[in-house]
């Protein structure tokens, strides 16, 4: 052993090296872009095929989009600008026009002096439903929700206050029913806050509103649903069909996988029937059918017509994607609600909805953003949402021919509404995912 | 004296009905089919009404009157003497023309990008997710609106193809792209071209012959046989050689300007910016779809599974084919075909350029013609319903034999 000691010994060295740095091509950047980028030939030939790409679709786009000019007010005054600017022939985008129309963009025809109301309507709405997005905001704010449909309808569409106060009261006429009624069975509860509410709108709300209003003459400018256009239009569409379709859907679902052979029957006809559709077919009945199915004479707005197609429209969606949810939970679950003695509606509302509905999330967000998406359509049925409102502005002398300012401003939008909802969604997801464990 | 007493039998109260969960489901229902009559009452008895208030009927017989409109793109023979029942058929079969166009393209489409947005390459994977991104946050119709302006707008006029040396070529000398649609050669049939058509389908026959007898020796044997040579060879070479023998009996008629008068191109097909615009939108925007089902799919399957195929020797190639596709594909496939069958209905936005589809034709011109609405509209929703039923009966049926092979 000693011998052994002797010559390893002979050869140990008695300092410590240096400690070296990485070869040069092992480290930092060169070694990312080796790794990354030049790993093999089919990467190589990816990379610069991507590369090519790029600089194939950026060449021109960039240049003439950084030399946009913002200031001009017709097509016109934009090219002697460019003139003056780049010289004659030189491409550069004429971003005037979204400064110049940015109110038809945005509110349509919306009067000028009343523009403040649609941005309130959205902070009412989005006041109302942070606290059920986010779960660590103040419970207490969750109160403003019922009030809040009144207050974006009286808000958007003006009148005077005291039509939404009459129509709301007949809520809290039902609440008060039920309450009194509750001792002697849900059902007597049910049927006698259903009469008394009916009864209520049916006779006394009109009167009532009109009494107050002559008592008290409070209100906004009413404003025509035919002058709402741009993305107030598209927003107005997208947020009330999201909310409607949202609790019709789940009633949907819930049938769809009900025990009751005639209920289940008839939900999934609705759902095969709305789905094998598409949307525009649905907005041409709208348009031109639904007058036929009712009573002669009625004829109510076309917005209107067309948020209850989109919202009866969405709710087939969303009632299969929550099918999904349902179908995925456990059937022990099932089972514990029937153990705990609790009834159909107890064992959904405090067992299983909860569950379904967490693992149904991302389906959800991505049924919204197809509805968001989906609102452009209207403009086929001559409703003036964005898309519209470019071909009417690229119709007018000043902004003849503008085709792409007006487009990547409207897909811009879009896009920062759509990504944003697919963002909550993810975030959501992963928050939800923690709270498992 | 036994304690355990018959269970008491009660006479049958009304009030059971409502309490009691043995009955309480029958009522509901009665009560919900009720009611749904009641609507469907209503419905029709307005219906009925408000026909008769205007003077209308329900009545089919108009689909045989002269239709009296042009159609810009037809698959079959059509000239405006026909009948609304033809040109619903000419849209009809548009509108499966691109929704066809549209699914396969927009599958090569999506497979791709899926799998290269899970690519190494930063580069890549960057791309892949802002074409996805770009594609799945904005409206589909925009995309229409904006690729068809583009073709309309970024593609040379026809005039420009003219002369020795002309300012635009066609791509591969085959194909134009101008402002006024895209010329595509046509096939020309002359002599002997249906002896080409028979060879190419025996072949075909031989091909999956020899498929499956390679399939059945490796089964049996544990010896691989070629399989993509032998069939390529198979499909390549007898229909070169009669190709050959026959004369060229096969021929294409590429379009070519007119060098003078009015500047149009002769032969070919021409395929409209409308339809080129519908089919390109639709792929992109099915597309990045697809990406994200694919990308979901391939990362479903776990890690070990690969590694596995690894550790027994398969190459990437193999490994992808063999192991991960067939497991990635019974997760691929369902939202598959929702998507296809998304694509077809969104065809239906094919309005927004005028290309003639069945919304178009039925559910434009002849309904606006006619004024039958009601008719219109009915048949057009039952078309659409029909395809939909199809395609995802069908695709439910392989779905069940993927789905056979889990334990």
């Amino acid at each position: 052993m000693s011998d052994l000691d002797a010559q390893t010994i002979a050869y140990a060295r008695d300092t410590m090296l240096p400690p070296a740095p990485p070869p040069r091509r092992e480290a930092g950047a060169v070694r990312w872009v080796r790794e990354n980028l030049f790993s093999g030939p089919l990467n190589i030939i990816l990379t610069l095929l991507a590369l090519w790409l790029l600089w194939a679709a950026l060449r021109d786009v960039l240049p003439w989009a950084f030399r946009g000019i913002w200031r001009a007010d017709s097509v016109s005054e934009c090219r002697t600008i460019r003139n003056e600017l780049y010289g004659e022939g030189v491409s550069a985008a004429c971003w005037g026009v979204i400064r110049s129309r940015w109110q038809q963009l945005v509110f349509g025809f919306y009067p000028s002096s009343e523009l403040w109301r649609p941005p309130l309507a959205l902070i009412v709405f989005l006041l109302a439903i942070l606290p059920v997005l986010f779960a660590n905001l103040p419970r207490r704010l969750l109160w403003l929700a019922p009030a809040a449909p009144f207050a974006i309808v009286w808000l958007l569409w003006g009148g005077p206050i005291w039509g939404p106060v009459a129509a709301a009261l007949g809520f809290v006429l039902a609440w008060v029913v039920w309450k009194a009624l509750a001792s002697r069975g849900l059902l007597v509860a049910f049927l006698g806050a259903l009469v008394v509410s009916v009864l209520y709108w049916a006779f006394l709300a009109r009167p009532l509103a009109a009494a107050l209003t002559s008592i008290l003459p409070l209100g906004l400018t009413p404003v025509r649903s035919a002058d709402f256009g741009g993305f107030t239009l598209s927003i107005v569409i997208g947020l009330s069909g999201i909310s409607l379709s949202l609790p019709l859907g789940v009633l949907l679902a819930l049938a769809r996988r009900s025990e009751m052979f005639i209920i289940s029957k008839i939900a999934v006809i609705y759902i095969e029937v709305i789905r094998g559709v598409p949307l525009i077919v649905w907005l041409l009945v709208a348009q031109v059918l639904l007058n036929y199915f009712l009573p002669r004479g009625t004829n109510f707005d076309i917005l209107l017509r067309v948020i209850i197609m989109v919202t009866l429209f969405a709710a087939a969606y969303i009632a299969e994607v929550i099918r999904g949810g349902l179908a995925a939970l456990p059937r022990g679950q099932y089972e514990a609600a029937d153990a705990l003695g609790l009834g159909y509606w107890q064992a959904m509302q405090l067992i299983v909805l909860p569950q379904a509905l967490k693992i149904s999330i991302p389906g959800i967000v991505n049924s919204f953003i197809g509805l968001f998406k989906d609102t452009t359509l209207v403009s086929i049925i001559s409703l003036f949402d964005p898309m519209r409102m470019s071909s009417t502005i690229r119709a007018t002398t000043e902004w003849g021919g503008i085709y792409w300012e007006l487009y990547i401003f409207v897909a811009a939008v879009f896009f920062v509404f759509c990504f944003a909802m697919s963002r909550y969604s993810i975030w959501l997801e992963q928050r939800l995912e923690r709270s498992h464990r | 004296m036994t304690i355990a007493a018959e269970p008491p039998r009660r006479a049958f109260r009304p009030g059971q009905l409502l309490y009691d969960t043995r009955y309480r489901g029958i009522t509901i229902q009665v009560v919900a089919l009720i009611l749904l009559v009641a609507l469907i009452a209503f419905l029709v008895r307005n219906l009925v009404v408000n026909l008769h208030a205007l003077g209308k009927d329900f009545d089919f017989g108009f689909l045989g009157n002269r239709a009296g409109y042009d159609i810009g793109q037809t698959l079959i023979p059509y000239t405006n003497n026909d009948s609304h029942a033809r040109a619903a058929l000419v849209g009809i079969l548009n509108t499966l023309l691109v929704a066809g166009l549209g699914c396969v393209t927009a599958t090569v489409l999506g497979v791709l990008a899926g799998v290269l947005r899970l690519s190494k390459n930063w580069i890549v994977s960057r791309l892949m997710t802002v074409y996805v991104e770009a594609f799945r946050n904005v409206p589909l119709l925009l995309w229409i609106v904006l690729v068809y302006a583009v073709l309309s707008e970024a593609t040379p006029a026809p005039t420009a193809f003219r002369g020795e040396d002309a300012e635009a070529s066609k791509l591969f000398g085959l194909i134009a792209f101008t402002n006024r649609g895209t010329y595509i050669p046509s096939l020309v049939w002359g002599e002997g071209a249906s002896t080409l058509g028979v060879v190419l389908v025996l072949s075909i026959l031989a091909a999956l012959v020899w498929r499956a007898f390679a399939r059945r020796r490796q089964e049996a044997t544990g010896q691989p046989l070629p399989v993509l040579w032998v069939s390529l060879a198979l499909l390549v070479l007898p229909f070169a050689l009669t190709f050959l023998l026959l004369g060229a009996p096969l021929t294409l008629d590429v379009p070519t300007i007119r060098e003078t008068g009015i500047a149009r191109f002769n032969g070919g097909i021409n395929v409209l910016n409308s339809l080129v615009a519908l089919w390109i939108a639709l792929a992109l925007y099915t597309g990045a779809f697809i990406a994200e089902i694919v990308r979901g799919g391939i990362l479903a399957v776990s890690r070990g599974q690969s590694e596995a195929a690894f550790a027994l020797g398969l190459r990437p190639g193999r490994t992808m084919r063999l192991v991960i596709l067939p497991q990635a594909l019974r997760v691929i496939i369902p939202p598959l075909i929702s998507q296809y069958l998304n694509l077809t209905k969104n065809s239906s936005l094919a309005v927004a350029v005028g290309y003639a589809d069945v919304r178009a034709t039925l559910g434009g011109v002849t309904m606006n013609q006619t004024g039958r609405e009601l008719e219109s509209i009915l048949l057009l929703g039952l078309f659409y319903l029909v395809v939909s039923l199809i395609i995802s009966g069908v695709m439910n049926i392989y779905n069940r034999r993927i789905a056979l092979k889990e334990r």
